[in-house]
């Protein structure tokens, strides 16, 4: 139809029958329209309005001690003087390992349950349905795990970097494993049709194609689980992360602590002082984190724009 | 024996046999897939690992104390001497709190699922949802600093009703687990949405719906697997908590449905009885085993829970 | 430095003036403090020692950069478990060590060594809002805390008391706390009602009791003073009138019955490293300027002259 400014009998009629229509929703519904709206807007205020305050209530009370001195020194009874080092390095030793563990191993069990696994077997179910259930599991059981497992019971490698890093590594490779099947699963078939057409095993189609295609998925994915890691807290408190440790890590039998559980310390002491001090250490982990949620997202912009 | 233009020998009906250099490919092939399959036992590996680790001491806890006396009991006191391991409190305690989250996650996170499926502009959208997703990242410690510091002091301890307030409650702890999963729960309800096809919406709207009873008598059923797949993750999340609760709702475990006191929940007595670090083998120790496995069992349950609802639920497209 | 006097007055006349670049188990007797002692040094136990220690270990770790010190607090109890096992070297506690637990480091060849690190006035705590009670009887308290004890409202305690609900908060049953106030309150080490909040870590009792009105706690009398205004600390009549705890009355005997000793227990074998008895020394001879800042009451100097003979005697020879 064309466009027509107002006045001819068309348009008129047009409105007319707009407005009969709209005459046909009673007020009530309307109403409930209107306020079932304003539901929506309150449950997502909610939310919003108290992450923020919280986040806003977090920086108003630590930025007074957001200086180098926090970076630089280590905990101390004294809260004057008190920084988190020893934590921020634990916590990179600590996520880092079980990051360099979970990667490969997430991602060798994605790909074999994506192109190697025989489709149906018993075998093949019990894998994804634990790897599945895993996901779900809460963090403080594996605390329990490492506790009777690995610190203490079969390895027993006491409260150190390594018990830390592995159970790390168990909480954080389903989530690596479930992120890393999808980023394969996206990747288009004709890819690998091709590939195989061409002559290709099924491991060169994997490697040359298939895999470098589903990077980007998969490192969105593995950040976002590793950065995940970072933020635990419960899992460690079983495995005496809790303790005074004022040196930074220097091996896989070292003693360590990791920043949430630092925090967790110093929001716990009655002393005001030291919850400044708490408040200051949770903005550097949440820039942290942001920093590494920004590089996954920025990750999966990039590639998804190149591809399209 | 039949044979290529160039020589090389060929197989049954003249099929080509794999060369030399393909054959030693096809051996490391069958070596990869070897590795791969072996690390994806380490799945398996764990959850038999976590089931080992936590059955053994779980059953020489029963041999001491009485399954009866467990389930029966409505004291917990378990690393006091004498000590009493009734578990209700815990239950309760448990369920007091996931109460309470799921009744601010779930209606919270639905309506602000329908909010960025089907009323923000895209541009709304393309900022909310990130952001969403970054404060769906948010380390539990801190959220459990802001409820013992503010939340409880400021807003429990001021506006409840029935009776004081101590320093301690499980509604402050469960208010603000509750919001802890709301994104959560907010992502993936909308990401069950947006997989409605848009040609629902459109018919209902041709059909003279407004915007709201397509969100209600559409969208909603349409998105109910993933939707309930979604809130049963938020009540798994909700029993699961730990720090929030443990900082939070103190650690007097009480059998009551009071959410204006302090409560203990499985997943906070786990906590508290590791910072203490019992000693290996103790009856104490034990203890942590055998709420654990329950802790186990439940989630264990829900999540099969939801696998078996979204696919009752499920309603295919294309 | 003070420790190398202490070395000379030992007597102690092999390889002196070699400097210890070694780390565990040596027998050789270590020498120049300022050279580089090196090594890890694991400490455990109660909470109410940890202040104090946590602040030696710190400074002792500024003058000695090549020892690692790592404090854990799992408890009185928690932390004899694991000197018992052999995982740690010093183990605070704010009680003597039992027994049973002797019997258990025996039977793994742990020899403990105890070393009295302060004196105590284990500290019965209020809301500051609470200005009723000023002064308790160990009847009262006995009362209060007693294993089948249902009071909950102060007004049961004492009918001149408002109606105002009690809540209770404390130590937890692996802390050495715990056992002392059990045993002088109710009389049997670990008897005690269990429906209060316990915890292993006296900060959360703290901030416990400044949030309820009818709060009540107890712990070392350096967390009542570290915390003054947000709670308030309450008398205690042992019998011969109510009596503060402070310095004069804790050291005097006169704050009873709840006035400890609190130690740490060395392992007679770590004790011979160097930097483990360097940080034996750095304490003792700093124990005063130590205790002032984290709030503790001083060893009496009777105290520190038993200390010595006894540190001494294991390490010097």
């Amino acid at each position: 139809m064309t466009a027509t400014t107002g006045g001819t009998p068309l348009t008129t009629e047009r409105r007319r029958l707009v407005q009969s229509l709209a005459s046909t929703v009673s007020v009530g519904r309307r109403l409930r329209d209107r306020v079932f709206f304003g539901l929506l807007i309150l449950s997502l205020l909610i939310a919003l309005v108290t992450l923020f305050a919280l986040l806003i209530d977090t920086f108003l009370t630590g930025q007074t001690r957001l200086n180098s001195d926090l970076v630089q020194n280590m905990p101390s009874g004294r809260p004057a003087r008190a920084g988190i080092q020893s934590a921020i390095f634990g916590s990179l030793w600590v996520v880092g390992l079980a990051g360099a563990v979970s990667l490969p191993l997430g991602v060798a069990t994605a790909v074999y349950l994506e192109d190697f696994a025989p489709k149906g077997r018993w075998y093949i179910s019990l894998i994804e349905l634990n790897v599945q259930n895993l996901a779900g599991v809460p963090s403080v059981v594996f605390g329990i795990l490492g506790l009777a497992f690995i610190a203490r019971g079969p390895f027993s490698w006491g409260f150190t970097v390594g018990t830390g890093a592995m159970v790390l590594t168990i909480l954080v490779l389903p989530t690596v494993v479930v992120a890393s099947r999808e980023a394969i699963r996206a990747v288009p078939p004709s890819l690998r049709d091709g590939a195989l057409a061409l002559g290709a095993t099924r491991w060169q189609t994997i490697w040359r194609q298939v895999l470098p295609s589903a990077v980007p998925g998969i490192a969105t994915g593995s950040i976002l689980s590793v950065s995940r890691a970072l933020g635990e807290s419960a899992p460690l408190l079983l495995l005496g992360a809790l303790t005074f440790v004022t040196f930074n890590p220097d091996g896989l039998d070292s003693s360590f602590t990791v920043l949430p559980l630092l925090i967790f310390k110093y929001a716990s002491d009655a002393k005001a002082e030291f919850h400044v001090v708490a408040a200051a250490a949770i903005i550097v982990l949440l820039i942290m984190l942001l920093t590494m949620n920004t590089a996954a997202i920025l990750i999966r912009n990039r590639y998804q724009n190149r591809r399209s | 024996m039949a044979a290529t233009t160039t020589g090389r020998p060929l197989g049954p009906e003249g099929s080509l046999l794999p060369s030399g250099h393909l054959r030693r490919r096809l051996r490391t092939e069958a070596v990869i897939r070897a590795a791969l399959f072996l690390a994806a036992l380490v799945s398996v590996a764990t959850t038999g690992a976590i089931a080992v680790s936590l059955l053994r001491p779980t059953i020489e806890f029963f041999s001491e104390i009485p399954v009866g006396e467990f389930f029966s009991g409505t004291t917990w006191a378990p690393l006091f001497v004498p000590a009493q391991f009734g578990v209700w409190p815990l239950i309760t305690g448990t369920f007091l709190v996931m109460a309470i989250a799921v009744l601010v996650a779930v209606p919270c996170g639905l309506g602000a699922a329908f909010y960025l499926s089907e009323y923000a502009r895209p541009r709304v959208r393309a900022v909310v949802k990130p952001v969403l997703e970054v404060l769906a990242g948010i380390p539990t410690v801190v959220f459990g600093f802001f409820a013992l510091y503010f939340v409880n002091p400021q807003i429990v301890q001021k506006f409840w009703p029935f009776g004081n307030v101590g320093t301690f409650s499980g509604l402050a702890a469960g208010l603000v687990v509750g919001i802890m999963i709301l994104p959560t729960m907010a992502s993936l309800a909308e990401d069950a949405m947006s997989a409605v096809p848009g040609s629902l919406r459109d018919g209902a709207l041709a059909l003279g719906a407004t915007r709201r009873e397509v969100c209600t008598k559409v969208i909603f059923p349409a998105a109910l697997s993933g939707i309930v797949a979604a809130s049963v993750l938020a009540f798994s999340r909700a029993i699961g908590e730990t720090t929030i609760v443990l900082l939070a709702s103190g650690s007097n475990p009480q059998f009551t449905l009071n959410p204006g006191q302090g409560v203990q929940t499985m997943s906070s007595f786990i906590g508290f009885a590791g910072i203490g670090d019992q000693p290996t083998g103790s009856t104490g120790y034990k203890t942590i085993f055998a709420v654990g496995t329950v802790l186990f069992v439940i989630t264990f349950v829900l999540n099969i829970l939801s696998v078996r609802i979204v696919r009752r639920f499920r309603q295919a497209y294309e | 430095m003070a420790g190398g006097l202490l070395l000379a007055a030992c007597g102690d006349s092999e390889n002196e003036g070699t400097t210890d670049v070694g780390t565990d188990d040596t027998t050789e007797s270590p020498q120049a403090p300022a050279a580089a002692l090196a090594g890890d040094i694991r400490i455990d136990g109660s909470s109410t020692v940890t202040p104090l220690i946590s602040l030696a270990a710190e400074d002792f770790q500024t003058e000695n950069s090549g020892v690692r010190v790592t404090v854990g607090t799992s408890g009185t109890g928690g932390g004899f478990e694991k000197f018992c096992n052999g995982e740690t070297d010093i183990s605070m506690a704010s009680r003597a060590i039992k027994d049973s637990e002797i019997q258990a480091c025996k039977a793994k060849g742990i020899e403990p060594l105890a070393v009295i690190v302060a004196n105590d006035g284990l500290s019965v705590v209020v809301n500051p809002q609470n200005d009723w009670a000023k002064c308790l009887t160990v009847e009262q308290l006995n009362k209060i805390w007693a294993p089948d004890s249902k009071v909950n409202n102060w007004n049961q305690v004492d009918p001149a008391f408002p109606d105002q609900k009690l809540t209770l908060f404390g130590a937890g049953s692996d802390s050495g706390t715990f056992d002392y106030f059990t045993d002088a309150i109710n009389g049997e080490e670990g008897a005690t009602r269990t429906d209060y909040n316990p915890s292993e870590d006296d900060n959360v009792t703290v901030t416990g009791v400044s949030g309820d009105k009818g709060a009540m706690g107890y712990f070392g009398l350096s967390y009542l003073l570290e915390n003054e205004g947000k709670i308030k600390g309450v008398e205690v009549n042992g019998g011969d009138g109510c009596v503060a705890p402070n310095n004069e009355t804790v050291q005097s005997g006169d704050y009873k019955p709840l006035g400890r000793e609190l130690f740490i227990y060395i392992k007679a074998e770590s004790a011979k490293r160097p930097e483990v008895k360097a940080f034996a020394e750095y304490y003792v001879e700093n124990q005063d300027t130590i205790t002032e800042e984290a709030l503790f009451v001083p060893l009496t100097d009777d105290q520190v002259t038993k200390i010595k003979s006894e540190l001494t005697a294991v390490t010097g020879g």
